[in-house]
């Protein structure tokens, strides 16, 4: 779709790493408000109206911009709360809403022209005819991808349509397509969907026992670890599973998405746009992998090749197992 | 009488078509049930191996004075599965829309909503009502209050419920059953087909907690919803479905067709459906607003 520079995408959970993630060289940041409406709804998270109004100016003061993430699904009867929270972030001066319900796709669309509009990774849009319907009907100009899609794939599909494409390419990985998981309301009854969280931190409990630690949502056991062991967090697809005569990490190891192998890749496949996932980070790892990304894509810009853009991301991959995810075919 | 009706949901499973034939056929011959789903609805991949037994299976179902819907892929993505989509679209019988890549091909053509899409608000609800949607299953986290109050402010749709079967939770790019077999998808030897309502996930403590059908992750407990009739017709709620597996379905059907009817005891049904053979225990949660594992009702 595009030849220009890629645009780098990264997560702010609070003010102050918005201010941390366009310092370190953010192109563009995403946020939401401080309720269900976005799917990052964690306590302690998230903008009130003149946070995000102060963040825009921010940003726009040192040549970022701001997407504002309204990506949930409005409950019946309360899609005034998500019409709202849309009419709050075009005042504040949004660059982009970024919305999945067609409630809210269709509410921007009508009353919010200047606002760009992107479809959330939650809508699940991976055809030329799902992207085309969403373009259509209201205008989007960006879809995030849904992370099944291979690089090759994701190089035919931009050669199928005429809006923008954003790949995620580093933090927290889902298994499953976005937008269509119930594993966590059908266990906690909270759901990404509809509340904006997937296995909740009040439903998790770790359980001491004699030889082990057990990690649990809800009552039911996610994972188990030795003495000693490093302790995860019970994520539903990221749990130790029994299915036929195996126990293994059935859906996914506890690992993360690293894809700064791929950044020239998918620039060759025409996506405009990388997504850093982290909206829950902290300001110091925000800073540190946004320098990182923001290096690296340079690099890859100036045509840098392999090794350098492995060396400058090397500091990311300590401590925890990465994955390059669906981009690699083998992954399925 | 209710004027409750039924509807049979496509089949989740790899099935050969014998098994497919022989299910069919005793459906179109025993089961009251009003509407059949067919066709393939988790996997692009399944499709060569179940497409020639359709037009048979649909005769039959036809003949039989069933109203057939043909559903599509769920999460279509290679250049054949939207082909296969764009073909059932121009189709002049009922479709079921699972994914928007099916929405552009059948503008202004009736339809009907599935599970997969997500309709969680009248506003949604009403955009799909407008481009054609008559029927519209929502997503199965949604509570029977909830479905209750987009029926209400959408009376021009009829509003379903998934009452019966494993529920489809998840989808995914990666197929658990290549992957639990070393294999992966595009080299997948369809172990799918060996188990023909999923292969249950228990946790490391053993309890029953999910089942996977190759791209999909269902529910290893089975939703058993048996409400009184008055409790969908004062919602404005006037489908039930009814989702395929190997147990008895023709008893299952009569038995929700007796309990549609009122002759049979939403406590009585249940006992019924807990006398099949069945892959999980019996849920209803969701319909409650609680965790969809849960069971509100005791037999």
């Amino acid at each position: 779709m595009t030849s220009g520079r890629m645009e780098l995408v990264c997560p702010a959970g609070t003010p102050a790493t918005l201010r941390a993630a366009v310092q370190a060289g953010a192109d563009a940041v995403y946020c939401g408000f401080r309720d269900e409406t976005n799917a990052r709804n964690f306590p302690g998270l998230n903008f009130s109206g003149e946070e995000l109004a102060e963040g825009v100016r921010f940003a726009h003061d040192h040549g970022s911009k701001v997407l504002v993430a309204i990506n949930t699904f409005a409950r019946v009867n309360d899609v005034v709360l998500w019409k709202r929270a849309a009419d709050m972030a075009a005042e504040c001066g949004a660059n982009a809403i970024i919305a999945a319900d067609i409630a809210v796709l269709d509410h921007v669309a009508k009353n919010h022209k200047q606002v760009r509009l992107h479809l959330s990774v939650q809508a699940a849009a991976a055809t030329p005819e799902a992207i085309g319907f969403y373009a259509t009907s209201f205008g989007v100009r960006r879809v995030v991808l849904p992370r099944v899609l291979s690089v090759q794939e994701i190089a035919a599909l931009n050669r199928a349509i005429d809006v923008e494409t954003e790949a995620f390419v580093f933090g927290g990985l889902c298994v499953m397509i976005e937008g269509r998981c119930y594993l966590s309301s059908y266990a906690t009854g909270k759901s990404p969907n509809l509340n904006g969280v997937c296995s909740p931190p009040e439903m998790v409990s770790y359980d001491d026992e004699p030889s082990s630690t057990a990690a649990r949502l809800s009552g039911f056991t996610i994972d188990r670890y030795e003495p000693g062991e490093p302790v995860g967090y019970p994520t539903l697809c990221k749990g130790k599973f029994k299915a036929g005569d195996k126990t293994s990490y059935l859906f996914e190891d506890p690992v993360s998405l690293n894809a700064g192998g791929m950044i020239a890749g998918l620039k060759a496949a025409g996506v405009t746009a990388l997504k850093i996932e982290g909206r829950q980070r902290g300001k110091g790892y925000v800073t540190e992998v946004v320098r990182a990304f923001r290096k690296a894509v340079d690099a890859v810009e100036q045509g840098g090749d392999a090794i350098e853009i492995d060396r400058i991301l090397a500091g990311q991959s300590e401590g925890s197992r990465q994955t390059a995810g669906a981009y690699s075919k083998k992954w399925r | 009488m209710s004027g409750i009706a039924l509807t049979l949901g496509p089949v989740f499973f790899h099935w050969s078509p014998d098994r497919l034939l022989d299910f069919y056929r005793r459906i179109a011959d025993e089961a009251p049930i009003d509407r059949v789903h067919v066709g393939e609805v988790v996997c692009g991949k399944r499709m060569p191996f179940s497409d020639p037994a359709w037009p048979e299976i649909i005769e039959r179902l036809e003949r039989a004075g069933k109203e057939v819907v043909l559903s599509t892929l769920a999460a279509p993505a290679t250049v054949r599965e939207r082909k296969s989509i764009e073909e059932l679209c121009a189709d002049e019988r009922l479709i079921e829309i699972n994914d928007v890549t099916a929405l552009p091909s059948r503008a202004g053509m009736p339809f009907v909503s599935g599970p997969f899409l997500n309709v969680y608000n009248e506003a949604s609800a009403q955009f799909l009502i407008q481009r054609g949607a008559t029927t519209i299953c929502p997503p199965v986290e949604l509570s029977l209050a909830a479905i209750g109050d987009l029926a209400r402010s959408c009376p021009d749709a009829e509003f379903e419920i998934f009452a019966f079967g494993r529920l489809p939770l998840a989808l995914s790019g990666r197929c658990y059953h290549a992957r639990i077999h070393g294999l992966h998808k595009d080299s997948c030897q369809f172990t799918c087909e060996r188990d023909p309502d999923g292969l249950a996930v228990d946790t490391l403590d053993d309890q029953q907690f999910l089942a996977i059908n190759g791209v999909q992750t269902l529910s290893n407990q089975v939703q058993a919803f048996c409400p009184a009739p008055a409790d969908l017709t004062s919602r404005g709620v006037r489908r039930i479905r009814l989702s395929p597996h190997t147990c008895d379905m023709v008893e299952l059907a009569k038995t929700y067709r007796a309990l549609a009817d009122g002759r049979e005891h939403p406590k009585d049904a249940l006992f019924i459906l807990s006398c099949l053979d069945l892959p999980g225990t019996l849920v209803d949660g969701y319909f409650h607003a609680r965790p969809g594992w849960q069971a509100t009702a005791s037999i």
